[in-house]
């Protein structure tokens, strides 16, 4: 499946050049050549197209974007082969450097050189990266042993080796959960996972079928303080912590381990859009977007992890389309849908992704809870709207349709976004 | 899985516990069974989470996803998953029955590595293709 464009091939001009070949790149190409861009590109650093869905090996891809539950690997496969049908170029082992304000792109490759290709529209879909121990500052030494989880899964998956022997892990976030199994299926004895909240970080089937399955024992609220080894990590020490987060220290023991996990939490990979200019949001650590998914700055648009750490990959893929069918309009001269209703985050919403709609369009807004709530819950859009849901868990994000009817007789020029319990929820 | 007993007039009734994976609500599942066949689940707040705790009882399964080598490739693990979900008290054995095999590039995703592992019934396949390379730009494993 390795395709790489020929340099001969490459041209100086695109409709829309995309950045990032993941779910959300090679959902975007498509949705740029449907809405009639004709030539399209796809950049990835990697040498070969697929982004982290390649060590993701797991199952529970493509519920939402083909209907059937697939694995990370399959799921690639099967967008690459659909960007191949839609004569997509794509060229990998390359790597954008800069993107200037008037769609100047920079990259650089092996086989081309630097070289700049100009653009019409643009679409940043870099994805994620991990949160390391700088970002939580775990007190000790600095032994090797100790990594995120996303290296090891890469390590064991696609290079063949294992990280240790005898692992514990921190934070109970989706990828944590699936190394837990991964490693104890590889013969890694996984002692087990420590999470700072009193709640888990990942997804309810997660729990049940990466650390139950196995008796791998979650405890929450409680976190690592402590690491321990001088060459190779020997042990940590682990203590619970009060309702403030704080580590009591009384409480502390230690674990015997030569290998720390680190599952705590992804940061959109935003340094490209955020260095050609466009607004951050600051709740999301993305850029702030519209209703197709453009940023601030003029036929820079972007979508995936690099605007809100999503949990599906099918979710990151629609909201793509979204972008590649905002950028490839744009591209080929279609009016600018104008953004008339900001979204603002109320009552338990952490953020809301778009940030600007149109009344005119329909649209899926998706945003994250602050807070559980195990039971009937209802979503509010101001007063123009309003979606009765099961229950909602901060690990699990909500999405929310919008249609132009809904917006009829609202002549406001914001609304906000609640999730809250049905029984609080008074008209 | 938690278990209590109670007696009742036919014969012994046991309550195990399951956390349903349908959807965020995660209900706790109460099943009873007397003499392992299911008399009654409560708890679920959707047919899916009744139809959930029943098959748990009677026949969990698990769909398992893992990697072998793979010789003359670019990378030196291929995945690979099971065709169908196996047995949950199985997956582990299936685990390891699988982990050492070798294949030798090229692979095609749905290439069956083992036929009816373990006596199983399913097949373990490949998840994606993986071109032969040149000799000496592979990665081969020390199980090839």
């Amino acid at each position: 499946m390795v395709v790489s464009a020929e340099p001969r091939h490459l041209a100086d001009r695109y409709d829309v050049l995309i950045v990032g070949a993941g779910p959300a790149g090679m959902a975007a190409a498509l949705g740029a050549r449907e809405r009639g861009a004709e030539r399209v590109l796809l950049v990835d650093r990697e040498v070969e197209a697929g982004g982290i869905l390649l060590q993701c090996i797991h199952s529970g891809f493509g519920l939402h974007a083909f209907d059937e539950e697939i694995t990370g690997p399959e799921y690639a496969q099967r967008f690459f082969e659909q960007v191949l049908d839609h004569d997509v170029d794509v060229l990998t082992d390359a790597y954008v450097m800069d993107v200037t304000p008037d769609l100047r792109v920079k990259l650089m490759s092996p086989a081309v050189g630097v070289t700049t290709v100009d653009a019409a529209a643009v679409v940043m879909a870099m994805g994620a990266r991990e949160r390391t121990r700088g970002a939580i500052r775990i007190p000790g030494d600095r032994p090797s042993g100790v990594m995120t989880a996303g290296l090891a899964q890469k390590m064991v998956n696609l290079d063949g080796y294992l990280p240790g022997r005898r692992a514990v892990i921190l934070g109970s976030g989706d990828i944590g959960l699936i190394m837990a199994r991964r490693l104890t299926l590889e013969g890694v004895e996984v002692v087990g996972v420590f999470e700072l909240l009193p709640h888990p970080s990942g997804l309810t089937r997660n729990v049940v079928q990466c650390l139950d399955d196995f008796a791998i024992p979650l405890h929450l609220a409680t976190t690592v303080v402590g690491i321990h080894g001088r060459e190779r990590l020997e042990r940590v020490t682990v203590a619970p912590v009060d309702d403030d987060r704080t580590p009591i220290m009384a409480r502390a023991w230690e674990v015997e381990c030569d290998t720390l996990l680190l599952s705590i939490g992804l940061l959109p990979d935003a340094e490209l859009v955020r260095g050609v200019g466009a607004q951050m949001d600051p709740l999301t650590g993305g850029p702030v977007v519209s209703g197709t998914m453009e940023t601030t700055l003029p036929g820079v648009f972007a979508a995936g992890n690099v605007v809100h750490v999503n949990d599906l990959a099918d979710w990151v893929s629609l909201e793509a389309r979204v972008a590649g069918e905002g950028a490839g309009a744009l591209a080929t001269g279609a009016r600018r849908p104008e953004q008339d209703i900001r979204l603002l985050p109320g009552d338990n919403v952490a953020y809301v992704v778009p940030h600007t709609i149109s009344s005119d369009g329909t649209h899926t807004l998706s945003f994250r809870v602050r807070r559980p709530i195990h039971g009937p819950t209802v979503l509010r859009l101001g007063d123009v709207h309003r979606h009765k849901v099961r229950a909602v868990v901060p690990a699990e994000m909500v999405t929310l349709k919008v249609a132009p009817r809904l917006l009829a007789d609202f002549h406001g020029d914001a609304l906000r976004v609640d999730a809250v319990p049905a029984e609080e929820d008074e008209r | 899985v938690t278990t209590t007993t109670g007696t009742t007039g036919v014969g012994e009734v046991e309550t195990h516990a399951y956390l349903c994976t349908g959807c965020p609500l995660g209900c706790r599942l109460e099943v009873d069974a007397v003499d392992g066949d299911v008399v009654e689940v409560r708890g679920f707040s959707c047919k899916r989470g009744e139809r959930y705790g029943r098959q748990e009882h009677v026949d969990p399964r698990r769909p398992l996803s893992t990697t072998v080598w793979i010789a003359g490739a670019m990378v030196r693990r291929v995945p690979v998953r099971t065709s169908d979900a196996v047995p949950k008290g199985r997956v582990v054995d299936v685990a390891h029955a699988v982990r050492g095999l070798c294949v030798r590039a090229p692979v095609r995703r749905g290439d069956v590595v083992l036929a009816d592992v373990l006596d199983t019934g399913v097949d373990v396949i490949v998840t994606r293709d993986l071109d032969a390379i040149a000799p000496t730009d592979a990665g081969a494993g020390p199980g090839c």
